[in-house]
């Protein structure tokens, strides 16, 4: 690689990790104000035009937040805990595709790869709960934990059926497999079960038992303050933006669509599913917590397995 | 550059590994297991292996080292604990494991290590696919015949009585 293609890849990097944690700021904002059209009250309204500028207001609040560990906390584990929840999801938008030709690193693996930055997220949650020394930060690491390796596991099952479609893990691949018709069509079962999972992936409600405010505080987080909180935060909303991403790529045609340029498809699409995730979070309660794991043992496991077996047939018939 | 990689990512493995095994700190150690696992994937990667890179993140820094996490977690880390442990650390092994090191060493710095230098081949997946499903079948098969073994036990260790 030549050193003028080192630099525009470090350029398009800086620019994209700018751009993702402008979108995490603007989509906390945008998920106050709908949940609060939701819930029939108005939501943060004061700062900007329409409340707009909220998420600045917030940010400079936490960086000013004194960020104080709790005595007895491991200082070492406490201070890597936050760090866990950001970087591998600001990683993992790396082999994201956009358009066409539009990624950072258009790895052969990226879905796998993607899979892997959402599976370390794990370690943001336990390590945050032991190193608190809190028991409601313990209970909830303990649940994050059983959580995450339940429906990682069929997380990437349910999405195996559109890799064996497409034949390829590479983002630009599954997309160019979809032009004309979405796999959506052809895998509604594997994009139910993804959704589902990949909400349980990014800890958002109903399936945030681990930081569920009702019964355990804040769970994993519940010592945390300052900009340690709100990198967890940031980790979060861009844990449902990547998510979206990845759903947009594997179900929804990635940036194909007519009239418009690829990359704003591809944002317009991310957008809708981010907006479904914050519905969901205003319609659903929170279920008991040995019927999520059952549901993602016993129910959606089996069945990502055999939405698998069933592609598995089709495609070997077809090809032979 | 691949090269310089991977020679990078594997000393800091090796640096990490060791560090796993001499803290007292048991979430430590299982921390520094975690960056040994996530420095081997960068190997794997350097080396144009994305895809054993990708499930060495996904499969064995992801899942089964929070396993151990999630079991770990639940020890309780008194300050009489990590002592007996320190106590653990600083006996007579240094001398023997020194030892070992050192005829170690030569298969490190030997002529053998060129074999580093990487042809950037990257690995295609269906042809690794192939293979598992192709000579290596009955390897592949006895594998999950253990992990089903394991299933059942655990099954059979957790029912309700």
């Amino acid at each position: 690689m030549t050193l003028l293609a080192w630099l525009l890849l470090a350029t398009a990097s800086i620019v994209l990790l700018a751009l993702l944690m402008v979108a995490a700021g603007v989509f906390t904002w945008v998920e106050r104000r709908v949940l609060g059209f939701l819930q029939e009250r108005l939501g943060p309204n004061r700062v900007g035009p329409f409340g707009f500028l909220q998420w600045v207001a917030d940010t400079v609040k936490l960086i000013t937040k004194e960020d104080a560990a709790p005595a007895g906390a491991d200082r070492a584990a406490y201070i890597l805990a936050p760090a866990f929840a950001a970087i591998p999801m600001l990683t993992g938008f790396g082999v994201v595709a956009f358009g066409e030709g539009w990624a950072v690193a258009d790895l052969d693996m990226g879905v796998v790869f993607v899979m892997g930055m959402l599976a370390l997220t794990v370690y943001a949650l336990v390590l945050g709960a032991w190193a608190s020394r809190n028991r409601y930060a313990m209970l909830g690491g303990l649940r994050a934990a059983a959580q995450m390796l339940a429906y990682e596991s069929f997380l990437g099952l349910s999405l195996m059926g559109v890799v064996l479609m497409a034949g390829s893990f590479r983002m630009s691949d599954i997309v160019a497999a979809q032009d004309g018709l979405w796999f959506i069509l052809l895998q509604p079962l594997g994009a139910a079960l993804f959704f589902t999972a990949g909400i349980a992936a990014a800890h958002r409600l109903p399936f945030d038992l681990q930081e569920s405010e009702n019964d355990i505080v804040a769970g994993f987080m519940t010592e945390y303050s300052g900009m340690s909180f709100a990198l967890f935060f940031l980790g979060e909303y861009i844990a449902v933006m990547l998510v979206a991403a990845l759903g947009t790529t594997l179900f929804l045609g990635g940036w194909y669509g007519p009239l418009l340029p690829g990359p704003i498809w591809f944002g317009l699409k991310v957008g809708l599913i981010c907006l479904a995730f914050i519905w969901i979070r205003a319609a659903l309660p929170r279920p008991r917590y040995d019927q999520l794991i059952g549901f993602a043992w016993k129910v959606a496991l089996p069945l990502a397995l055999l939405n698998l077996l069933v592609t598995g047939w089709i495609v070997v018939g077809r090809a032979g | 550059m691949s090269g310089f990689i991977a020679l990078w990512c594997a000393s800091a493995a090796l640096a990490s590994a060791l560090l796993a095994v001499t803290r007292p700190g048991i979430v430590h150690g299982l921390m520094w297991l975690v960056a040994a696992l996530l420095s081997l994937a960068g190997c794997f990667y350097a080396l144009g292996a994305s895809f054993a890179g990708a499930v060495q993140v996904l499969v064995y820094a992801g899942a089964i080292v929070a396993v151990f996490v999630f079991v770990v977690m639940t020890v309780d880390a008194t300050p009489e604990a990590l002592a007996e442990e320190r106590a653990r650390l600083s006996g007579a092994w240094r001398l023997p494991a020194g030892v070992v090191a050192l005829v170690a060493l030569p298969l490190l710095l030997g002529p053998n290590s060129t074999g580093l230098e990487p042809g950037p081949a990257t690995v295609p997946l269906k042809a690794l696919g192939a293979l598992l499903f192709g000579p290596w079948a009955i390897g592949v098969e006895i594998a999950s015949a253990l992990l089903l073994a394991a299933l059942m036990g655990a099954r059979h260790l957790g029912r309700r009585r």
